[in-house]
């Protein structure tokens, strides 16, 4: 071996004690299941924040896979082990207050709410699914909307029907699409898709406020109107496709651009897939509208960021939470995650045809919760529900299934 | 008492890490996961991820849920899934490895490459397996692709997403079942013990037979663990599986049966041939009898896999589908994703008695042979 590698080696060396005594002056660690076509975005807000704060090291931890489940299931044991993470994505409402706030594990972060004037920014309603046990809990970043129906404007055309405004209305479209020989005017894909379209027809039959009553143990899920929206879910069934389980959400859109089926439930991260990997121009490729009975209503969900009590760098991680909640921050995160800013004050120029009317929307609507995104009921919940809808769509037992959920929702502690 | 030997010494020293670890990391867990599941931890979501939480000895409470609870309908669903798939599995791999042992063991040209392309989808993970097959098995595409290219319809069938099944049973008539299943089993034992001239087992197999048809005739109809019928059976959603778990397991038993027949001296063959016995003759009473020990492992082995089985489900129908879930599945899913720690961990014990049903006897077995020959 001769010399000059060996002093090469430790001229790095050297270069690196000095970078890292240099970035010592600060850390945090953010934990997130962003990545891949996601990846952009966050890698926006991280630059924005070294920026503003060039002495702290971000350490971006990202667990990928499921829609978060992979990385819920590492955060849990982190948090279990003693190392919580400086600050953790997750679902806005329930998710985080139904498993980490009522085991007493998250900082009330009412304060820095106050402080920012965020109480101003975010809407009421927003604030209200934050918030529970007197406290608001972790900085939204993002929304995204539920109830959106997308189609094909040519082939509608082409069939001759309109978009349904009302489920009444969408069950005799089907049958009309039926007769010209569309099989399955509906799409559905996997089970997760479908508890996606259940709350849609639930929230499109029981109006806005028959669907927070349901979460906030007002309403039973045995109550006869809520038994009767299962059985008009199970006709919205009958138009769907029967090979739902095998099918991922972009394949059942897929199918909607093919012309296999008419109409896809599914959320507005759709636009993205149609405009960006399908290369299809909104309004022309791909048409969307409210899911029936929803016209009026924006179902919501929100990735968020909390902070963990006990974390090792608190002052970096309430930097990095007050860069959330800021305008600047959710304008640089959303154009590119495709999503709108929960904030109502957002420079629209930044965004896409789509999330232009979504904005619009977010400030005119009534906003609740979505379900099958975590935001309005605990985990407990949601991940046991998947089961009751599967056994739903195989036997049609709209009692069974009511009183399973209602059975389900008070052993997860908000049902009465 | 003996006094120790250097040769001892040494053999306690390298022994008691592993036996401490084993201690901890096996005994001690199991140990603890029967005790958590004897408790309340995780029912009210606020006390499951506390940082003292507050948990409760409930006893067998999270049992009787499994097997009682309103909720719990895809716990049983998916016990009778495991029986299902144990059964169909192990006689797929077991006919399919049999077949093709004795396929290579009439030393065909090129037997080696045979010998390793049957067993190399052993070399993969069952995750990979998965996956592959879940492709192949898409409603629109591989599989049912297949007709087309002999000029045919292509197949229609959901392999995985099927919901349909058959061979219905009421859970509320598994009291009954079972009750008469073991009947009749211990009759068959009866009339054997008499027929060997056994008395007094005779008499006792006989008699524990007819209490129990007599249960079931006259108490057995009115026991309810259900409020209302619930009918479980084999659903067409698990065949694919058991196609994937034996293409990748049949080339492991075929390896183990060819072992047998080469142990299986030449003389044996030679001597039925001298008495005249035919090819198929000479299977029949020479060499399958000869194989029944290697039947008997290879049960084991595939009985233990299917019974614990997780990543070759999770990767081909995913998590919430439960027309093709099993118990391991659900485990995971009750405990790392609705923080339902005690109930999860009963379902752990209960796979844990599954297993241990069928391990159990067959070390038990081996011990003792062992101890013979020593």
């Amino acid at each position: 071996m001769s010399k000059v590698p060996v002093k090469k080696a430790l001229l790095i060396a050297a270069a690196l004690a000095t970078t890292t005594s240099a970035l010592a002056a600060g850390k945090l660690e953010i934990f997130s299941w962003w990545a891949g076509d996601e990846g952009p975005a966050l890698e926006a807000l991280v630059k924005l924040y070294k920026e503003k704060y060039p002495t702290v090291a971000v350490d971006n931890a990202t667990v990928t896979g499921g829609a978060g489940t992979n990385a819920r299931a590492v955060l849990k044991t982190r948090m279990l082990g003693g190392t919580p993470p400086d600050s953790f994505q997750v679902h806005a409402g329930q998710e985080l207050i139904g498993t980490w706030v009522v085991a007493g594990r998250m900082e009330d972060l009412s304060s820095l709410f106050k402080s920012e004037g965020w109480s101003k920014a975010f809407p009421a309603d927003v604030l209200k699914l934050i918030s529970a046990k007197g406290g608001i809990w972790s900085v939204p970043v993002n929304v995204h909307r539920s109830n959106v129906m997308w189609y094909n404007p040519a082939k509608l055309k082409e069939w001759g029907v309109t978009v349904p405004k009302t489920w009444p209305e969408f069950i005799s479209t089907c049958a009309t699409l039926k007769g010209k020989g569309v099989a399955a005017p509906l799409v559905v894909g996997e089970n997760w898709t479908q508890q996606h379209l259940w709350e849609n027809v639930m929230i499109g039959t029981l109006g806005a406020q028959g669907w927070e009553n349901l979460w906030a143990g007002k309403t039973k899920f045995t109550d006869p109107k809520v038994v009767g929206a299962f059985t008009t879910f199970g006709k919205v069934m009958d138009c769907a496709n029967k090979d739902a389980s095998g099918l991922s959400w972009q394949q059942a859109s897929d199918r909607v651009v093919s012309g296999q089926s008419a109409f896809n439930i599914m959320g507005d991260w759709a636009a993205g897939y149609f405009t960006t990997t399908k290369n299809l121009a909104p309004g022309k490729g791909f048409g969307w509208a409210t899911a029936p009975g929803t016209a009026k209503t924006f179902v919501m969900l929100a990735d968020s960021f909390g902070l963990p009590k006990g974390v090792k760098n608190r002052a970096e991680a309430t930097n990095w939470l007050r860069l959330l909640g800021s305008k600047a921050g959710q304008d640089a995160f959303n154009p590119l995650k495709g999503s709108i800013a929960a904030r109502t004050d957002s420079d629209l120029s930044k965004y896409n045809t789509y999330s232009r009317s979504a904005a619009t929307d977010w400030k005119n609507s009534k906003i609740v919760g979505s379900m099958a995104h975590g935001a309005v009921a605990p985990e407990s919940f949601t991940s046991a529900f998947g089961a009751v809808i599967d056994q739903f769509v195989s036997t049609r037992n709209s009692a069974g299934a009511a009183a399973a959920a209602q059975a389900l929702a008070v052993r997860s502690g908000f049902g009465k | 008492m003996k006094s120790l030997s250097k040769d001892r010494l040494w053999a306690i020293a390298v022994l008691t890490p592993s036996i401490i670890l084993v201690g901890i990391f096996v005994y001690y867990f199991i140990g603890r996961t029967i005790y958590v599941s004897l408790t309340d931890w995780g029912n009210d979501p606020a006390q499951a991820l506390a940082l003292n939480p507050i948990i409760r000895w409930v006893g067998l409470q999270n049992y009787q849920e499994l097997f009682t609870g309103f909720l719990q309908g895809r716990f049983r669903q998916e016990l009778v899934n495991t029986l299902f798939f144990t059964v169909f599995f192990i006689l797929g791999c077991l006919g399919v490895g049999l077949g093709l042992a004795l396929i290579l063991d009439r030393n065909p040209k090129g037997e080696g490459l045979w010998r390793t392309i049957f067993l190399f989808p052993m070399s993969l993970s069952f995750i990979v397996t998965g996956t592959i097959w879940r492709w192949m098995l898409q409603p629109q595409g591989g599989v049912n692709q297949a007709p087309t290219l002999l000029g045919g319809q292509p197949s229609t069938f959901a392999w995985l997403s099927s919901n349909d099944s058959v061979l219905k049973f009421d859970w509320n008539a598994l009291p009954l079942i079972t009750a008469a299943v073991v009947g009749a089993v211990l009759i068959v034992v009866a009339v054997r013990a008499a027929r060997e001239g056994q008395r007094t087992r005779t008499l006792v197999a006989a008699a524990c037979a007819a209490l129990l048809i007599l249960w079931a005739v006259f108490i057995g109809p009115n026991v309810r663990l259900l409020a209302a019928p619930e009918l479980h059976g084999f659903n067409l959603a698990m065949i694919g599986i058991i196609i994937a778990a034996v293409w990748q397991m049949s080339g492991y038993t075929m390896a183990l049966y060819l072992a047998g027949l080469r142990g299986i001296p030449e003389e044996l063959r030679e001597a039925a041939k001298v008495d005249g016995a035919r090819d198929a003759q000479m299977y029949r009473y020479v060499i399958f009898p000869l194989l029944s020990p290697i039947t008997l492992s290879a049960m084991i082995i595939l009985g233990h896999i299917s019974l614990k089985i997780f990543d070759l489900v999770y990767a081909m129908a995913g998590s919430d589908n439960i027309a093709a879930s099993v118990p391991a599945l659900n485990m995971y899913l009750t405990s790392f994703r609705q923080n339902q720690f005690a109930l999860g961990a009963a379902i752990g014990t209960i796979l844990l008695i599954l297993v241990a049903f069928v391990i159990v006897p067959y070390l038990a077995n081996q011990f003792k042979g062992e101890e013979g020959h020593a």
